[in-house]
């Protein structure tokens, strides 16, 4: 033996090897495949096993149980399938195996060929032009429903328009929407709900179901009375995923019957609070009217004081007050200049009248009897009664002898 | 109110169109007073015949019978 031998991989690596090869292979990931179910197994984990088999190999598959439940079409031992996928490797298992996400049936295959064909030929023709799409209206006055009078599509329309928007009128034009017929009954019931109701929207319906029972939706004759209809159409045909022809000819497809519902009627709700604003808005216009208005009065109050007679009088009245009191100012200080200039006259007369030298002992000499002053010894002889004077009075005398 | 008022004959749409259109009036331009009134009044009365339609309302089905319509009320 010797000391090194080649090298050899685990087990693992190995697996974990062709793993990254089959799992990095583009062509195997994302595929189509056709074959007879075998050894269908549904253990309790909700997840499913089968083989496809054809004459001469098996492939091994599963179904994860979250894609088993929204599979359409229940797998049967012993029937023809395609199946998509990818196609990966169970390490523990030592197995590759095709993990399915989607399954059709032999015959859904046949009719998902004629249903892209029949797309392509009404695309070309323009059905499905944008500019085709027609508004819905905001307020429908009448509501056209076209699906099938028994089916519970038409009990969550009509719960959701009642709910939403009681004040439509909704007219039913029942009709068959699967199986033998149903697309003609379709048609004829467009034609004959726009002939007769007249109505502003119309929504074609129908609850969810196999690919195969939605099939009359991708009919051309339904295509075409969906596209002649004079009312816009909204479809709701079957669950979310599902789409048909006639979704791709309305002017507004829906997921489901109630959210074609919802989308062609505005809400109650919404339509209240609008009209709670709507009553402020009034409100709120009124009262800017009645502020305008009384802003205007208080302007014209006050000219109209200015200028009425009274006003006048008033405005008058107090331009005399005030002149009378400007008058009677002028007049105050005039009286205070004059008081001023007296007290220094008298001032000035003080100085100059002879009384004032008596007080330095001059004296005033009289005649008793007359007025005359004496101011000469010959205005007087032995005998005279004479008045004297001085600062602080008058005093009497008599002339004794004259002395020249 | 009498039924032969104007106001009760206008449908929601009718009715709501006016009240809107009165709302935007008082809000923009300057009218005689008398006139605003008339117009608040005229809008609460809008008002109130469009929130009793939504109070009132019930959501008439007909259904097509033929070439005719029928008062089919189907609730299952």
């Amino acid at each position: 033996m010797p000391l090194f031998q080649p090298y050899s991989l685990t087990v693992s690596e190995v697996t974990r090897y062709l793993r990254q090869l089959l799992e990095g292979d583009e062509l195997l990931q994302e595929l189509w495949v056709e074959g007879e179910v075998c050894n269908l197994s549904r253990p309790a984990s909700g997840h499913i096993y089968f083989s496809l088999k054809d004459s001469s190999a098996v492939l091994r598959c599963v179904i994860w149980r979250s894609t088993a439940q929204r599979l359409r079409c229940r797998l049967q031992d012993g029937e023809a399938y395609q199946v998509h996928g990818s196609i990966g490797v169970y390490e523990a298992g030592g197995q590759y195996q095709l993990y399915v996400d989607q399954v059709r049936s032999a015959g859904e295959g046949a009719l998902y060929l004629e249903f892209m064909r029949l797309k392509a030929r009404l695309e070309a023709e323009g059905l499905f032009d944008i500019e085709r799409k027609r508004p819905i209206p905001a307020w429908p006055r009448c509501i056209g429903l076209v699906t099938s009078p028994s089916g519970a599509a038409l009990q969550d329309m009509l719960n959701t328009l009642r709910r939403r928007f009681p004040l439509a009128e909704v007219i039913l034009a029942p009709t068959a929407v699967q199986g033998e017929g149903a697309p003609e009954a379709i048609a004829h019931a467009l034609e004959q709900i726009n002939a007769i109701a007249h109505p502003d929207v119309i929504l074609l319906a129908r609850g969810g179901g196999s690919l195969e029972d939605l099939w009359a939706f991708n009919d051309e004759r339904v295509a075409y009375a969906v596209a002649a209809s004079p009312a816009p159409v909204i479809t709701g045909i079957g669950h979310e995923t599902d789409f048909t022809i006639a979704d791709f000819v309305a002017d507004l497809r829906a997921p489901t019957p109630t959210a074609a519902a919802e989308l062609a009627t505005p809400d109650k709700e919404d339509l209240r609070a609008e009209l709670v604003e709507r009553a402020a808005g009034l409100a709120r216009g009124l009262g800017n009217v009645l502020f305008v208005h009384r802003w205007r009065l208080d302007g014209a109050r006050g000219r109209l004081k200015t200028l009425s007679p009274l006003g006048q009088i008033q405005q008058k009245r107090l331009r005399l007050d005030d002149a009378a009191r400007r008058a009677f100012q002028a007049v105050e200080y005039h009286l205070s200049l004059q008081t001023a200039l007296l007290s220094g006259v008298k001032l000035h007369l003080g100085a100059l009248s002879p009384f004032a030298v008596l007080s330095r002992g001059y004296a005033i000499v009289t005649r008793e009897d007359e007025a005359a002053l004496v101011k000469q010894v010959s205005d007087v002889a032995p005998g005279d009664k004479l008045r004297v004077r001085v600062s602080d009075g008058v005093f009497g005398a008599q002339v004794t002898q004259p002395d020249e | 109110m009498t039924e032969l008022t104007p106001i009760e004959n206008l449908s929601y749409e009718q009715a709501y169109a006016e009240l809107e259109a009165i709302v935007a009036a008082l809000e923009s331009d300057q009218r005689p007073l008398d006139e605003a009134i008339a117009l608040f009044e005229r809008g609460q009365a809008l008002t109130q015949r469009c929130s009793s339609l939504l109070d009132q309302a019930e959501l008439k089905v007909r259904m097509l019978n033929g070439e005719s319509l029928s008062n089919g009320s189907d609730e299952a």
